[in-house]
């Protein structure tokens, strides 16, 4: 049963790298990688929990995170940077440097805070509840610290990626494969809503900053 | 048999179905009319059946008043909007197959919102908060203007952000609730972890607790997370503005009251009073001073709602019997007072084809009866005898004073700030020199009348059936 677990830590483990390389990419397409890549490695974290503690249901759970996250909605953002011909490069708010600093505090705060408060639950699912409020945070800094549209949508779903692994560790937890549905639903709209922007080609760009001009106060 | 429970829940989703397939806006405007009206009769008949409590429902008095007054608003909007769409189609703002579907979403979002409010597993209940918000999204968006898609998205983000802040505490509390009631459904069902509370983990309770305060804060709308409120306001159509502010806001305050009291039934585990009376405060000061800079008629009632729910929070932190009734009837008050504000605000913005202020001016000499109606609707918000909502607001105040009277100071400032800011916007639009076009409004008032006469009628008699209903879903919060 050890073992099990020293897996799926590894897994989730994998799963924060990955949220720290979302952080300093500096192009678009990379942004995409790292996030399909973290999203196949949540859908192998979560067929693990589901083969190790023998819940089939998860596996529904893991095959939407593969198929729709994982391929699908890197696929369909990377055609419509393509195809807006928007900025190729990483908008920032704040520096690489500052950004992965600021990452590792918020890192070393979920893991002292889940580890100070939940000391009454097995230690197993407190270090994956760390990691994955580790992971959520972190995806929360990158709709901060990015303006574009497209990275904005990103940092939402690595944020999702967080709670889904949040769901699945919390063991026995019912409906993790419901949410991971309805959260599937929000995310797609996100997607939708992104192609919205492709229509309204009046923006020109999917710029947070030229939004914040449509402002009705302003007209 | 069936209960009226799953028919509050079943008759829009229902509804929704049958509407995406009609073309025609009149036919569905009407049945959308219909549809609202027997989901408020199983509203009504909820009042007079017996509690339950399943597995996956409950109905006890307390979530029985929240879900007679989104039936109800739900109701009078639905009538609102059958008028009112029609001038939109007509003045090219929407076409035809678009409302077609915004009547299918209307139906969809109240089901969603009803599935929160009687869900007894804390699961459901999200996942019924996030469906609802997800349509309002799409609502808002509804005119696709830069700025209603600006609003929307900003909406999203925020309201999104919100609610998954809100999912992880609630996976914290299924992990608190774990240990007293084992693996599965058991510890996401309210009416158990409400039993086992005492047994809970006070740290993750705290954590969690945390989490939904600022998940489905956002949701309500409390400052500093209210950005998106104001904008996804004053783009939607207004109808929507109607049902945003009246209902969504409660179905969030809702969720946060029923969370408030699990944590409230672990003594070892933190407060949640003092934390809601500070957020309450916040958000009620802040928008009170915002009013005054608003130029945009529905921004304008968008911080007024902030307000007031900054002092609906307020009073529940307060706790205690008697600022819990005054909360949940300030609530109440406010449902009912600001949606019929959206439907008068929704016939100026007709009239004068414009929401700025600059541009709706002189109403008395152009459109002489909106403009009493509104000027009551206006009084009524702003809590002067004799309507509804100057008896909640006297009552939160007094209960305040007799317990803490220097805390009670505070909302009483931020209440007159907001009054001064009405009362000088009530002057502009209703005196002054007409300017601009005035259109002939085509809208139906009697949404608006219905609700200044409920609204007056509880400011001048309570009844003692209504009081005692009341009093018992205040003891139910603790």
């Amino acid at each position: 049963m050890n073992q099990a677990y020293e897996i799926s830590h590894l897994l989730s483990g994998v799963m924060l790298v990955t949220s720290f390389a979302l952080l300093y990419q500096q192009r678009i397409a990379a942004v995409l990688n790292a996030f399909a890549a973290q999203s196949i490695v949540l859908a192998l974290a979560v067929a693990w929990a589901a083969w190790s503690s023998n819940r089939p249901d998860l596996f529904i759970t893991a095959l939407i995170a593969f198929t729709l996250k994982g391929i699908v909605i890197p696929v369909a953002l990377r055609r419509t940077v393509t195809r807006l011909g928007i900025h190729r490069e990483v908008e920032k708010v704040v520096g690489v440097g500052a950004a992965l600093l600021v990452g590792l505090a918020l890192t070393g705060l979920a893991q002292a805070l889940v580890v100070k408060v939940a000391s009454g639950t097995a230690s197993h699912a407190r270090e994956e509840l760390a990691l994955a409020l580790a992971i959520i945070l972190l995806g929360f800094l990158m709709m901060i610290v990015r303006r574009n549209a497209v990275t904005q949508v990103v940092g939402f779903m690595s944020m999702e990626n967080g709670l889904i692994l949040a769901a699945t560790g919390a063991r026995g937890m019912p409906l993790v494969v419901e949410v991971s549905v309805a959260f599937s639903v929000l995310i797609a709209l996100f997607v939708f809503a992104v192609f919205v922007f492709r229509i309204r080609e009046r923006f020109d760009t999917v710029d947070i900053e030229a939004l914040d001009r449509m402002r009705g106060d302003r007209r | 048999m069936i209960h009226a429970y799953q028919l509050v829940v079943l008759a829009p989703y229902a509804a929704a179905l049958v509407l995406v397939a009609i073309p025609g806006y009149r036919v569905g405007a009407v049945l959308n009319v219909l549809a609202s009206a027997a989901t408020l009769a199983a509203g009504l008949w909820l009042m007079v059946s017996e509690g339950v409590v399943g597995e996956y429902a409950i109905v006890d008095e307390f979530n029985v008043v929240f879900i007679v007054i989104n039936t109800l608003v739900g109701f009078t909007t639905a009538l609102f909007s059958a008028s009112y769409i029609g001038h939109e189609i007509e003045s090219g703002r929407l076409s035809s197959s678009f409302v077609r579907f915004y009547h299918a979403m209307f139906q969809a979002m109240m089901g969603s919102m009803n599935v929160a409010l009687v869900a007894n597993n804390i699961g459901v209940m999200w996942v019924g908060l996030e469906l609802a918000t997800l349509i309002t999204v799409v609502m808002v968006g509804l005119y696709r203007t830069p700025q209603a898609i600006e609003a929307a998205w900003k909406y999203f983000i925020l309201a999104s952000v919100g609610i998954s802040l809100a999912f992880f505490g609630t996976i914290l509390i299924y992990l608190a609730g774990q240990p007293a009631l084992g693996e599965g459904v058991p510890a996401m069902t309210w009416s158990l972890l409400q039993a086992a509370a005492a047994q809970m983990d006070p740290a993750i309770l705290d954590l969690a607790f945390i989490f939904l305060l600022i998940g489905y804060g956002t949701k309500v709308g409390l400052a500093p997370l209210h950005a998106w409120l104001p904008d996804a306001h004053a783009e939607g159509p207004t109808p929507v503005s109607a049902v945003l502010s009246g209902l969504l806001l409660n179905v969030a305050l809702y969720a946060l009251l029923r969370f408030k009291m699990l944590v409230a039934g672990q003594p070892a585990a933190l407060d949640p009073g003092p934390v809601m009376i500070v957020m309450g405060l916040v958000s009620l000061i802040f928008a009170a001073f915002m009013l005054y800079q608003r130029r945009d008629i529905k921004r304008f009632f968008a911080y007024s709602s902030i307000e007031h729910m900054g002092l609906i929070v307020f009073a529940f932190g307060m706790g205690g019997p008697l600022a819990n009734f005054a909360g949940l009837l300030h609530m109440a008050m406010h449902s009912l007072t600001k949606s019929g504000i959206f439907f008068a605000v929704g016939h100026i913005a007709q009239a004068k084809g414009t929401q700025r202020f600059a541009d709706i001016q002189g109403l008395s000499v152009t459109h002489p009866r909106l403009a009493v109606a509104f000027a009551l609707a206006v009084v009524a918000i702003a809590g002067l005898p004799p309507f509804g909502v100057f008896t909640s607001e006297f009552l939160i105040l007094t209960t305040t004073f007799a317990r803490e009277p220097w805390l009670a100071l505070l909302p009483a400032f931020g209440l007159l700030i907001g009054f001064g800011a009405l009362l000088l916007r009530l002057q502009g639009t209703i005196f002054g020199e007409p300017v601009g076009p005035a259109h002939r409004v085509d809208a139906s008032s009697v949404p608006l009348v219905l609700h200044l006469l409920l609204v007056l009628a509880a400011g001048i008699f309570l009844p003692p059936a209504l009081v005692a209903w009341f009093q018992r879903a205040a003891e139910l919060l603790g």
